[in-house]
């Protein structure tokens, strides 16, 4: 008998059509999966009633592959076949791997001479892996889990990522989930996950109101400002500390049982026992007035200590103040006052300390939000979404939207940019222009890609760069090439071009150095501003070199033709004098005297081109009868 | 009572529609689909049709329409778990045969 879950209203499935989705929150150090049944999200643990699964993979020589808790343990016997924080390496290359501090892990040292884009492979027992492969196997164990639990095969799932994250780094998140053999509906940033788990985005007042999202977890420390702008959460800035957590604050912990229990922690196996005395001592105050220490040491010797709260809170207080810095810097990033702030939510397990919770609720001069486990509400707001974007929720729930930050375009002649999307155009959007060649007889295009409010393409980013080749030869401006730019739901670009006529085709997926900073948009926003009269002169100058180098490419072209058959001395003379003189203003001109000296060589060259044309008229009309002049002109 | 509702089944209805935040029960119905004739319809109640009928047992109040009535009386609702999977079950008597997962069925 199968079980069933309660639906909303009209959306109960058909028998063995359930669309179970999940959400999922890959962690550095643990990862969790979520689900919405009946209703409810709630975190599917396993058979333990283990919600977490640390987040390391171990390869072992006989080709064996385990993941999370058991591979956890095998990190302390066989480090090096062990890879934990794999989500530092998502998106890096070879370079940027290398510099990343902590990696114990060996890389391989295979170069391979053709490839630009290298992608760093670790050395384990079962052989050499890339992160992207590390990290499905982390999704592949949370899949097989929620199949688990659900009862069936998913339809797909929400992963969270860092608001920071860079659209490299998305890729391959997207790619491990394909790896793993889910279906990624949407990759969805961690803050915007959190706001989701607790409704912010539903309600009454939500247009425009600000949301800080604290996440202090074992190791690293995020703040994020985000903002409801007509049914979009938009990240409005983030800061934080990638060495700052609550490993720190069991370290503050181990000192003080060092000092006090008069003892050394020299060896390993001492430091992990200290740790795991610290950790749970920090856990019982957060609710106890004070924790007993008791520990057994090797020789003997034992520790009973007991640490009271305020005294634990007088020493990590310096720890937490350091995580109110960055908290003023998204407030001055985003331009906004902390009074604008309307709701202040907790995650990451460190947040559980009371210290924690009372001092952002006293820098934001608010309560903040704890209702849920910090530890799962990312993965709960992932299946808040998931459990919406599979379909089970009545239409009239909104869909949360994204949008582009700032406007996607293509270099055209001239450096310009020619935007094909504008900002703000919610995602996911395709729009397409068309382009044409620019020279006779030209069989390749070359595209460039940028995003940017400017109208120069130097004073925009550039994204990526192809080319259209074998395109027939025609004519300039025959070819008709369009160019399609694709942004799916998760901001991920792909940008393609066919030339109409041929069909030849080629694309693009845009992947590096997409991801810009919230800083860097608000510069290149306002540099579009403070710059928009500058830009204008600066395209109308651009606009004018292209269309006198088209003139002067048109007449070159003719003249060698047949100017001798149209052209006596003198006029062929006071032509390529005009053409000299637009050549001199193409540099060093202003718009208005390029344009009069395009217009100076139109005018003086009209006569040429009509006697070009009168020839030509007679050359295609002669010997022919009307009947097949007009079919001609037909064509 | 036509309908009840074992104390596990009612427990977690009262707690999804408490978490929900509304509606005023559960709604149990069948429709004609699924690979064996019938498939149950489970789902939160906002509202009561014309042509329902109200029950309450163990406190949650359970609707049906008439037409489903007729292949539900004497239904039982339980929650079971199954492995890591856990749901609502429907203990029917008048279900003849099923398809192979019960998810559908025939009177």
């Amino acid at each position: 008998m199968a079980l069933l879950q309660i639906s909303e209203p009209g959306q109960s499935a058909a028998p063995h059509q359930h669309r179970l989705a999940v959400g999922i929150d890959l962690g550095t150090t643990n990862s969790l999966v979520a689900t919405v049944r009946s209703g409810s999200p709630a975190v599917l643990a396993d058979e333990n009633g283990e919600p977490v699964v640390p987040s390391v993979v171990h390869y072992g020589s006989d080709a064996s592959v385990s993941v999370g808790a058991k591979a956890a343990a095998l990190a302390i016997v066989d480090p090096l076949n062990c890879i934990s924080s794999v989500k530092r390496l998502m998106g890096k290359s070879l370079q940027e791997t290398r510099e990343l501090t902590g990696l114990v892990n060996t890389l391989s040292d295979s170069t391979d001479e053709s490839g630009e884009m290298q992608v760093p492979r670790i050395v384990t027992a079962g052989g050499n892996v890339t992160a992207v492969e590390v990290s499905s196997r982390i999704l592949e164990a949370l899949k097989l889990r929620a199949e688990e639990a659900l009862g069936g095969e998913l339809v797909g799932a929400v992963v969270t990522v860092p608001a920071y994250f860079d659209d490299a780094q998305r890729q391959a998140t997207k790619d491990s989930a394909r790896m793993a053999g889910l279906h990624v509906l949407r990759l969805l940033n961690e803050p915007t996950a959190a706001a989701i788990a607790y409704g912010l985005d539903r309600q009454m007042e939500a247009e425009g109101s600000i949301v800080a999202i604290y996440d202090l977890g074992g190791g690293t420390f995020d703040v994020s400002l985000l903002r409801m702008n007509r049914g979009v959460f938009e990240v409005l800035a983030t800061a934080g500390d990638t060495a700052l957590g609550g490993d720190d604050i069991d370290r503050e912990i181990v000192d003080w049982i060092c000092s006090n229990g008069e003892i050394a922690a020299s060896d390993p196996s001492t430091m992990r026992r200290l740790l795991e005395a610290a950790k749970s001592a920090k856990e019982q105050l957060s609710s106890a007035q004070t924790a007993a220490i008791k520990l057994n040491l090797n020789d003997e010797k034992t520790i009973e200590l007991e640490l009271n709260r305020t005294d634990f809170e007088q020493m990590i207080e310096p720890l937490i103040k350091r995580t109110l810095a960055p908290c003023r810097r998204v407030l001055r990033d985003a331009g906004v006052d902390k009074s604008e702030v309307t709701a202040v939510v907790m995650v990451g397990g460190s947040t559980r300390v009371p210290l924690v919770r009372q001092q952002t609720g006293e820098f934001f001069q608010r309560d903040v939000l704890t209702d849920i486990n910090p530890d799962e509400v990312v993965a709960i707001g992932a299946a808040i979404q998931a459990d919406i974007l599979a379909g089970n929720k009545p239409d009239s729930d909104m869909l949360l939207l994204d949008v582009i930050p700032l406007s996607l375009g293509i270099e055209t002649m001239g450096g310009l940019a020619e935007k094909v999307i504008q900002r703000n155009t919610t995602i996911p959007i395709a729009r397409a222009q068309e382009f044409t060649t620019y020279k006779d007889g030209q069989t390749a295009m070359a595209l460039h890609v940028v995003q940017g409010e400017r109208e120069m393409v130097s004073d925009c980013r550039s994204l990526a760069r192809f080319e259209l080749r074998d395109i027939p030869p025609m004519v300039a401006g025959k070819a008709r090439i369009q160019v399609v730019f694709q942004v799916d739901a998760d901001g991920l670009l792909t940008v393609s071009a066919i030339e109409r006529e041929s069909g030849v085709v080629a694309s693009i997926d845009v992947k590096p150095s997409y991801g810009l900073s919230d800083n860097e948009i608000e510069t290149m926003l306002r540099d579009s501003m403070e710059n928009a009269s500058d830009d204008m002169q600066s395209r109308k100058l651009a606009e004018q070199r292209v269309e006198a180098e088209r003139v002067i490419e048109a007449l070159d072209a003719a003249m060698q033709q047949d100017a001798d058959e149209f052209l006596d001395a003198d006029e062929k003379s006071q032509l390529l004098s005009l053409r000299s003189g637009l050549q001199d203003t193409i540099d060093s001109g202003s718009a208005a005297e390029i344009k009069n000296a395009v217009e100076m060589l139109e005018k003086g060259s009209s006569e040429y081109v009509e006697r070009r044309m009168n020839a030509s008229v007679r050359r295609m009309m002669a010997g022919q009868s009307v009947n097949e002049i007009e079919e001609k002109l037909a064509d | 009572m036509p309908i009840t509702l074992t104390d596990a089944a009612a427990t977690h209805v009262k707690d999804y529609l408490s978490k929900r935040g509304k509606g005023i029960g559960l709604r149990l119905g069948v429709r004609t689909t699924g690979c064996s004739g019938m498939a149950y319809v489970l789902e939160f109640a906002d509202d009561v049709a014309a042509n329902d009928n109200v029950f309450e047992d163990n406190d949650v109040k359970v609707i049906i329409d008439d037409k489903s009535l007729v292949y539900l009386d004497g239904t039982e609702l339980d929650f079971g778990k199954e492995g890591l999977n856990e749901g609502f079950k429907f203990n029917n008597p008048n279900v003849k045969d099923e398809c192979g997962c019960g998810e559908s069925f025939n009177v």
